[in-house]
């Protein structure tokens, strides 16, 4: 009763509020049914599911909101898809068992992670084009570049570093330790840190960008559940600086941290095994992938109430949504 | 026999021919490898192997068991290795089952062997065990799944990475009785092995509230395996062996040695399904898992070696990365500070099972869940939901520390 009339004050709010909040397209990857979900962010239902390449899970999209990239990891590719006609126009030369991606802020170099070679691939996105290929740490994955695109970092799994990449040298200029399994690396917006996840370590590491030091360890904690299962995967920092939200996995929740104190301030029930994070363009919305429970669930960022979950496809591992 | 496997790998190679062999001092940020000295990291891997027959052709352990694990994990450290200038390599020893080991390990401690895996009767282990500490080697055991090398005979310098049979007995019937089949029968075999095993079938089913309603020996009388008679004794012999059992749910079959275990299941006389070390079986990996990032691992292993990877490879794997770790966050090859790394409370490791792998360190066994599969696939993982514990919910697998016999030093 109570919390609904807590959603309910929230709904006024926006309301009252009011600015315009756009119809952007989500777009899912479900890993175990080889497709891609699109849900309207404003109605919160499932508009189309396109038919993709096998097992795919890292997912983006270009900066004008025209084309989709896709990992589609057991094809050893990425899709291009045409946001207009939901067709797959084209590939990019991935290099093998490509799981994760980022896209530089001028939207011409796509960096993948090729989890089972030890590599980063840097390609031109426009010639389809392999520009090189950077030996990296054990089972690469996670990829967060700097908002001036100079600085890429990777993360490696059974390696557990963070390797800062120089985006012009393509050289690696550090390789910093972290907790296991490393899966995740988030810029802040005003690129002085990095915030990196480690699963099986149940931790976020905050790292200096300027210094390369890790300046703070934020760990979880959750009443009447195991550490073990606390497993930190997706993050995803507000474009204010002020909040940064993290995917908790088998826990099924995500942590909100204030980004000045690494205080943990709530935890957000969502569904089971959640993984990746996207707001919506507007930055109202927060949406999570959970995996074993085949749904998404929309986060109101103002309230950190979950507002709707939302069924999609098998395993959903991947989450984006269009620009304005 | 003696032969020495280094795992190549051309780049640390290279940077190991032009620098030093010195210790690295600990970098904040580790910088460019090629600026960088090498440290050189050399694991023994000490094994008795004999080819060993199985009733299933499909159950005959490949003869790199074990150790194509342990250079999956050797070129995995040399990845992260050349981050830190760390290069490691594999030394493997091989010994015959009954053989005496002392002599092979004193040629090892003689090449100044500091950390070795073994893969050797616990006998063999224990005449080694202790000659071990004095020479400040750490032993780890990949092969041995005897309750007694953690218990009364426990070490200080042994670790295990191979799960025990308790803890195996355990993790199956955690889900038998989940799935409240409580009643069995267990059927075991003559020979040492199936005994012990038949022990921890014994003390799980005490443990966790189910029933041996009958219990059956099955004497080897040197029968013929695989061979066309003996398949059709087989379907004869099996009904026979499992007629007139009182009314139970499943059947537990303990035959390690391979004798009648597997021509068990859909040949007993009553319609039941079979478990144990035939039909489900528990182990410590399974070579189809690809749950909690095991493709990965999965893939790797089978692009080196051409075969899935099977539990003994996973545990040699574990103990290399072990030390992988130990020396990457360490930034040492140094052995006293190895062994404090490893032997700390807050030590874990990823290994690709769902949630991080630690010791225990009141015998050194590492906690780690136990995967129940059949010949295709998964099954299910113990723990199961609902078995608590104060402290870790893995440490319902197993001997846990009230009972331990063992006294560490």
């Amino acid at each position: 009763m109570r919390r609904h009339a807590y959603l309910l004050a929230g709904a006024v709010a926006a309301v009252i509020d009011a600015a315009p909040s756009w119809a952007n397209a989500v777009y899912v990857s479900n890993e175990r049914d080889n497709t891609v979900t699109v849900v309207d962010s404003k109605t919160m239902e499932v508009t189309k599911t396109i038919d993709v390449g096998q097992r795919p899970r890292g997912i983006t999209i270009s900066h004008d909101g025209k084309h989709l990239y896709v990992c589609a990891s057991d094809d050893d590719t990425v899709q291009i898809i045409d946001t207009a006609t939901h067709q797959i126009i084209g590939t990019l030369p991935s290099g093998p068992d490509p799981e994760l991606f980022v896209l530089s802020p001028d939207g011409k170099t796509l960096y993948v992670a090729n989890e089972d070679d030890n590599l980063v691939t840097v390609i031109d996105v426009e010639k389809k084009r392999v520009i090189t290929e950077i030996p990296v740490g054990v089972e690469p994955e996670g990829m967060g570049i700097s908002p001036d695109g100079k600085t890429m970092v990777n993360t490696s799994e059974t390696t557990n570093m963070a390797h800062f990449i120089d985006t012009s040298s393509h050289e690696i200029v550090a390789n910093v330790l972290v907790d296991s399994r490393p899966r995740f690396a988030e810029f802040k917006p005003d690129g002085s840190q990095v915030w990196i996840s480690s699963e099986i370590g149940g931790t976020v590491s905050v790292i200096d960008n300027a210094s390369k030091e890790i300046v703070k360890k934020i760990t979880f904690e959750i009443q009447g559940l195991r550490s073990e299962a606390i497993q930190p995967v997706g993050v995803r920092i507000t474009a204010d600086g002020k909040k940064a939200y993290v995917a908790l996995g088998p826990a099924n929740r995500v942590a909100v941290v204030n980004t000045e104190t690494y205080e943990v301030e709530k935890y957000i029930l969502v569904g089971q095994r959640v993984w990746q994070l996207a707001f919506t363009p507007d930055g109202q919305n927060l949406i999570s992938t959970n995996g074993l429970s085949n749904d998404i669930t929309f986060i109101d960022t103002k309230s950190d109430e979950p507002i709707k979950s939302v069924t999609v496809g098998a395993l959903p591992w991947g989450v984006t949504v269009a620009p304005n | 026999m003696t032969m020495k496997s280094t795992v190549p790998n051309t780049l640390v190679f290279f940077v190991a021919c032009f620098f030093l062999l010195v210790n690295a001092p600990q970098p904040m940020a580790q910088q460019n490898p090629a600026t960088k000295p090498v440290t050189e990291i050399r694991i023994g891997y000490l094994r008795a192997y004999e080819p060993q027959l199985a009733l299933s052709v499909l159950d005959i352990p490949p003869e790199d068991e074990g150790v194509a694990g342990a250079n999956v994990a050797i070129n995995d450290n040399n990845t992260t290795g050349r981050f830190l200038g760390q290069s490691f390599s594999l030394d493997v020893v091989r010994t015959k089952r009954e053989e005496d080991v002392v002599p092979v390990f004193r040629e090892m401690l003689a090449r100044g062997e500091k950390y070795v895996l073994t893969d050797i009767s616990a006998k063999q282990l224990l005449s080694i065990a202790d000659l071990a500490r004095e020479n400040g080697v750490l032993l780890f055991n990949v092969g041995s799944t005897d309750d007694i090398l953690r218990e009364q005979e426990c070490r200080s310098n042994v670790f295990h990475t191979a799960p025990t049979r308790t803890m195996l007995a355990d993790g199956l019937a955690q889900y038998l009785v989940w799935k409240q089949w409580r009643t069995w029968v267990l059927l075991y075999g003559s020979h040492e092995p199936d005994r012990l095993f038949a022990d921890a079938i014994r003390r799980a089913a005490k443990r966790f509230g189910a029933k041996i309603v009958e219990e059956r020996l099955y004497e080897d009388t040197g029968t013929a395996r695989r061979t066309d008679s003996g398949v059709v004794q087989v379907q004869r012999q099996m009904p026979v062996f499992t007629q007139n059992l009182p009314q139970h749910d499943v059947v537990i079959v303990a035959d390690e040695s391979e004798v009648f275990g597997s021509y068990v299941p859909f040949r007993t006389w009553d319609p039941r399904p079979v478990a144990g070390t035939a039909g489900l079986i528990p182990s410590s990996w399974h070579p189809a898992s690809e749950q909690w990032g095991g493709s990965q691992i999965q893939n790797r292993f089978e692009k080196a070696t051409g075969r899935r990877m099977l539990g003994k490879d996973m545990q040699a794997w574990t103990a290399v990365r072990i030390l992988g770790e130990a020396a990457t966050r360490t930034n040492s090859n140094d052995t006293a500070k190895i062994e404090a790394f490893i032997k700390d409370e807050n030590f874990s490791l990823a290994a690709f099972k769902g949630q991080k792998v630690s010791f225990r360190r009141w015998n050194w066994q590492l906690r780690q869940p136990v995967f129940l599969g059949d010949g295709r696939g998964v099954i299910s993982t113990s723990p199961q939901e609902g078995f608590l514990h104060q402290f870790s919910e893995l440490d319902t697998l197993g001997v846990d520390q009230p009972e331990t016999a063992c006294k560490l030093n």
